[in-house]
């Protein structure tokens, strides 16, 4: 069976894994339009090359990232989603001011 | 043999076809008033419409491989339109009705054989679901009832009625549903087409665009540009690739969806039978070879590889509701690309590009629409932009407006 590196239980069969769809940037959901949050939520590049994607080792529950190419299937890299994402990202205060 | 016969069959007037099916290509011309990429079923039913309908035969259709190469090639070739939604339901009804006329309007046998498919139900959820689904397709003029286990054991004495753990509960019997050879089918459209004037240019790859003020004026090609009135971009499996190529994004993912045929046997198998739990469906063709297909590959991919693990758990669901089926040799096995929506409809009409036409998002239904779907494309292109009532739910700004069109639970296989 073809195998995945978890960048954090090591190689694994793919069948423990979940893909989890493009890494994109999200808009901010309540400034952003209908159509950029349409874009974000439905629309894709579903390029022919490498592309960076979310992965999910769905035994551990443990989300990451992944580069790989769509025409061989070949896995380049698989990284903790904190070398992408390294500081929190603030969204409008409206949730926090229903939380509070 | 009588005498006459023989000397109708030796005269010069004996009524066979002088002409070659599918007439010999010409140069590239530099200007046509449609220009369709794509040369599998849907482009060239679109080009054969066009022409038949409306007069309209200044049509090239590019296809960078051969006629019907991809994934009108790989396929496996069912036919039925017992979908969930109205919109989706209308639509594939009007192309099983479409498809039944096929052999005759082309004079070419497409081995169009009617058998009826049958789904199974294992659950109270998946009978509910049924029953949904009959009465829509009851509404729309479809031939759909619910059966129970009685009727079903008798349609299909071969069936296990109790796989591992479950116990068939109903099954959505569709008449209608039915199975044709799928490259037939395009070579059909593509001498109709081509007998009325179309060109079909194979190994003409379609590499760019040229576009101006948001409108498309011409393709540029690996044979030279081509200046055109309008584009119909028909190219299931790579409409993603092509649609950037154009200058926007669509809400498609692309996966490989893997089949396999086995020997031929002795005829056991009328009806098709598609098992949702199980994720597989199965069908006899008509050389008696058994069809096995599943649902696509879990995670996107432009290679048409298989897999020993995808194919391992397609078998081993297989042999739960035909268990007999063990001792079969496997003959062929293939993927086709599938283009997927969020919604499991497909993208038809107007694209972001003025005069650029969308035909996409077939994913695992786009064999069953070939005729309906060319159909409405010409209507479209004929009519300058005005996107037939048919196919107006199915347009990309759907997404965008949160009208999708939900046909998940309506797909034979994923889940």
């Amino acid at each position: 069976m073809k195998m995945m590196n978890c960048p954090l239980n090591g190689p694994r069969n793919i069948s423990e894994f979940v893909f989890g769809g493009e890494v994109r940037k999200q808009p901010d959901p309540d400034h952003c339009s209908d159509i950029e949050w349409a874009d974000y939520v439905f629309y894709s590049d579903n390029r022919l090359g490498i592309v960076t994607e979310w992965w999910l080792h769905a035994p551990s529950g443990y989300w990451f990232i992944a580069e790989r190419h769509t025409a061989t299937g070949e896995i380049q890299r698989t990284y903790d989603p904190s070398e992408i994402f390294n500081e929190r990202i603030e969204f409008s205060t409206v949730n926090k001011e229903v939380l509070a | 043999m009588p005498f006459a016969l023989l000397k109708f069959g030796i005269n010069k007037n004996f009524p066979f076809e002088r002409h070659a099916d599918l007439q010999a290509p010409k140069a590239l011309g530099s200007s046509y008033d449609v220009v369709i990429i794509g040369g599998g079923g849907h482009g060239v039913a679109a080009a054969y419409y066009l022409a038949k309908y409306h007069g309209i035969t200044n049509v090239a259709v590019l296809e960078k491989g051969y006629l019907g190469g991809g994934n009108t090639g790989r396929n496996t070739a069912v036919i039925r339109s017992n979908y969930l939604t109205p919109e989706g339901v209308h639509f594939y009804t009007e192309s099983v009705k479409l498809f039944t006329q096929l052999a005759n309007e082309f004079d070419f046998n497409i081995m169009y054989s009617q058998r009826g498919q049958l789904t199974l139900a294992y659950t109270d959820a998946a009978v509910r679901a049924f029953r949904q689904r009959v009465e829509v397709n009851k509404h729309f003029g479809g031939h759909t009832e619910l059966i129970g286990p009685t009727e079903i054991a008798e349609l299909i004495p071969c069936l296990n009625m109790h796989p591992g753990q479950l116990s068939v509960q109903a099954g959505l019997w569709h008449k209608d549903g039915a199975t044709a050879r799928h490259d037939a089918v395009a070579w059909g459209y593509a001498k109709g087409a081509t007998q009325r004037g179309v060109e079909l240019h194979q190994l003409t790859e379609a590499t760019d665009f040229i576009i101006k003020n948001g409108k498309v004026s011409g393709v540029i090609t690996n044979r030279g540009t081509v200046h055109c009135g309008c584009v119909v971009q028909a190219v299931a499996g790579f409409s993603s690739l092509l649609a950037a190529k154009a200058g926007f994004r669509m809400p498609i993912v692309s996966y490989p969806l893997q089949a396999m045929v086995t020997l031929p046997v002795k005829p056991f198998l009328g009806p098709m039978v598609s098992s949702p739990a199980h994720h597989c469906y199965v069908q006899q063709t008509g050389r008696g070879e058994i069809v096995i297909g599943g649902g696509s590959d879990p995670y996107p991919l432009y290679s048409t590889r298989s897999t020993l693990d995808l194919k391992e758990s397609l078998l081993a669901s297989t042999l739960e509701i035909f268990p007999f089926m063990a001792n079969f040799r496997l003959m062929r096995q293939w993927a086709g690309i599938t283009d997927m929506t969020p919604d499991y409809s497909p993208v038809m009409g107007l694209s972001p590009v003025e005069n650029y036409y969308l035909d996409a998002g077939w994913g695992t239904w786009g064999f069953k629409a070939t005729p309906i779907c060319g159909k409405t494309m010409a209507q479209l292109v004929a009519s300058g932009g005005k996107v037939p009532e048919l196919i107006a739910p199915f347009s990309m700004d759907r997404f965008e407006v949160f009208r999708q069109v939900n046909e998940m639970g309506a797909t034979a296989a994923s889940h």
